[in-house]
């Protein structure tokens, strides 16, 4: 960027439009920071309002029935994110290795790249009716966490994959070269050198897919399903859960939200509950970039 | 994302890449000289990782029969005209014609993009041209944050803030107007702000890739002929830019009309032909609001309308190749006239 020159070379002219134009940058700017912030402290006040230990330790409409809580809800959402990310990262790791490492520029990778390009800016709706009929047809299950987490799996992997192929590809050319040079065959070098140097890029993805998978929603509805009890009583029903439905938070922020009166309050708690969830995630992959940027710089 | 420079960097990686293998091949004596198994495990992972190569691409395939094996009966049954221009629909009445859902997609989408992108791109300019380095630090985050934010809470949001809202300008514009149906707020108006807000991030991180893209010479030149730092970033800088700032208005109007929870609360989900203060129903919400009770036609009638939906994202998809292919070609061009 122009750091160096940062005005003409003439004596500053004042000119109306600049004034209007510079204006209007600001404002832009300004309203794009209010928003968020206006965001953040009205969800925060709104959702302390039904915030309680009691919220966050019981499933919601459990006994008595008019119980709200969440419990069963974050437990549903865990499930999805672990299930998503066993499926989809091996995947999405293994195609962006695949179009770095092996493929040739061609056909095929032009392929790859624009179908991974389409999968991503397909929206969450269409993946949720995609995933409702296209799951049953295999598990004959209406709706399941299985179905739920399946159909994300499809949903993140444009993230893992564009995310991890950025990050193997800073990997220097001299790694490979190196390890080449040793008479190390291609998937030797690619274990022990370009996967260990990339493994943040790789987290980074990780951490991306989490975000998109706790704040997804319309492609939920029709695959996980509604349900908000826990679920879980004995050890087998950790595993057989995966089977049962299973609202995650955002659904039943939708649920509550829908029904609103009352239950609006415990919408924005839910919301709370997500929002602080999204920060952590923010910063994480915050955190990660800055280490990535610190082991880069020396 | 689809920033020119990533194009520009692919092509020079992966010609590194055919470079390694060349050297691989030099290697191959060597390599046979090793044990069985390792020639085995490595011709197994050079499999395994083609298949995970193809995934994406079978999964769109997947996609899409599906979506046309479970979308078409439908439109067959109807009829294409009927379904895609009827401007009816009751499916209590089998009347399944989607003009007016089509339309309140279009004309929903059309008002966020006027909104939002202007927004954007004076906000993506302030990032990369005038924002001193505390200020980016402040704007930045949230960009990223309004990004992260889970399309239900706007929805959310929409319903507590943005609909009150409207409902107020509503009864100031419709007072003295006694045929009109009052929405209490839950009308395209709101709709059209909720996704507008929806879409600055994408916009924002795309132009603003875009704009940080143009060579610095093009400003100094422009600097040098006594332009102001305003000027040049109207008159030089976003017109430099302009292919990418093309794909990032592409990509939010994907979003835009795609977005089905953060509306679906403040659109009044009644399948009016749109109009800013009358409820209507958008392709997305009309799925989502009936999906659960509908069953028959009525269910094969809405993933007809998932089908409609996702060929207005594969054109979208085709027009956005289309953008980046020319804007690459462009880049190459300026580069190699450059060098010489």
């Amino acid at each position: 960027m122009a750091k160096a020159v940062t005005n003409s070379l003439t004596k500053k002219r004042r000119r109306v439009s600049d004034i209007v134009l510079k204006a209007l940058i600001f404002l832009s700017s300004g309203i794009v920071v209010a928003l968020t912030l206006g965001m953040i402290i009205y969800i925060a006040v709104k959702g302390t309002e039904g915030m309680s230990l009691n919220f966050l330790t019981t499933p919601a409409f459990s006994y008595p029935y008019e119980n709200y809580g969440v419990l069963g809800n974050i437990i549903n959402t865990l499930y999805l994110v672990v299930i998503t990310l066993i499926i989809a990262t091996p995947v999405g790791v293994g195609a962006a290795i695949y179009l770095t490492e092996y493929a040739k520029q061609g056909r095929l990778t032009r392929i790859i790249e624009f179908t991974t390009e389409t999968l991503a800016g397909i929206p969450s709706i269409i993946y949720g009716l995609f995933g409702s009929v296209f799951f049953y047809n295999i598990f004959k299950v209406n709706y399941s966490l299985l179905t739920g987490a399946l159909t994300l799996s499809i949903m993140v992997l444009p993230t893992i994959i564009r995310t991890t192929q950025e990050a193997i590809k800073t990997v220097p050319m001299g790694y490979r070269e190196g390890a080449i040079g040793l008479g190390a065959p291609k998937w030797h070098t690619i274990r022990t050198v370009v996967l260990p140097s990339c493994i943040d890029g790789i987290l980074t993805s990780v951490i991306l897919s989490i975000g998109r998978i706790v704040g997804e929603s319309a492609a939920l509805i029709f695959t996980a399903g509604i349900a908000a009890e826990v679920g879980i009583n004995s050890l087998g029903d950790i595993f057989g859960k995966v089977m049962n439905q299973g609202g995650s938070l955002t659904v039943q922020l939708y649920q509550y939200a829908q029904r609103g009166g009352a239950e609006m309050k415990y919408a924005f708690s839910t919301a709370l509950v997500l929002l602080v969830t999204v920060l952590i995630i923010n910063i994480c992959a915050k955190l990660v970039a800055y280490r990535i940027r610190k082991k880069r710089s020396v | 994302m689809y920033s020119p420079e990533r194009m520009v960097y692919l092509e020079k990686t992966s010609g590194a890449a055919v470079a390694v293998g060349s050297v691989g091949k030099q290697r191959s004596a060597i390599r046979s000289k090793k044990s069985g198994f390792t020639n085995v495990t490595e011709r197994v992972m050079k499999y395994i990782f083609t298949v995970c190569g193809i995934t994406a691409v079978a999964c769109v395939l997947m996609i899409t029969i599906y979506m046309i094996i479970s979308g078409a009966p439908a439109i067959g049954k109807i009829g294409l005209t009927d379904f895609l221009f009827g401007d009816t629909w009751y499916a209590k009445k089998e009347q399944f014609g989607i003009l007016p859902l089509i339309l309140t997609s279009v004309f929903g989408t059309l008002g966020a993009i006027v909104i939002g992108v202007p927004i954007g791109l004076l906000t993506a300019v302030f990032l990369s041209e005038l924002a001193p380095k505390a200020m980016k630090n402040v704007v930045k985050p949230a960009v990223e944050l309004l990004a992260g934010i889970p399309s239900v809470i706007y929805g959310l949001l929409g319903a507590n803030l943005v609909k009150p809202l409207m409902y107020a300008l509503e009864e100031v514009i419709y007072a003295n107007d006694p045929t009109h149906q009052f929405t209490g707020g839950a009308n395209l108006a709101s709709a059209i702000i909720v996704l507008a807000i929806m879409i600055l991030p994408t916009i924002i991180n795309i132009s603003e890739n875009a704009i940080s893209a143009v060579p610095s010479e093009y400003r100094e030149a422009s600097y040098g002929l006594g332009a102001t730092k305003i000027q040049t970033i109207f008159k030089v800088v976003i017109p430099a830019a302009k292919s990418g700032i093309a794909s990032g208005v592409v990509l939010g109007v994907g979003r835009a009309i795609g977005e089905a929870m953060a509306i679906i609360l403040v659109a009044g989900n009644s399948a009016n032909m749109p109009e800013l203060f009358s409820s209507v129903k958008f392709l997305t919400t009309g799925i989502v609001a009936e999906f659960p009770y509908s069953s028959g036609l009525h269910r094969e009638a809405l993933f007809a309308i998932g089908l409609v939906l996702f060929v207005f994202i594969m054109i979208i998809n085709l027009i956005l190749n289309g953008i980046l292919k020319k804007g690459g070609k462009k880049e190459k061009a300026a580069k190699t006239a450059g060098k010489a």
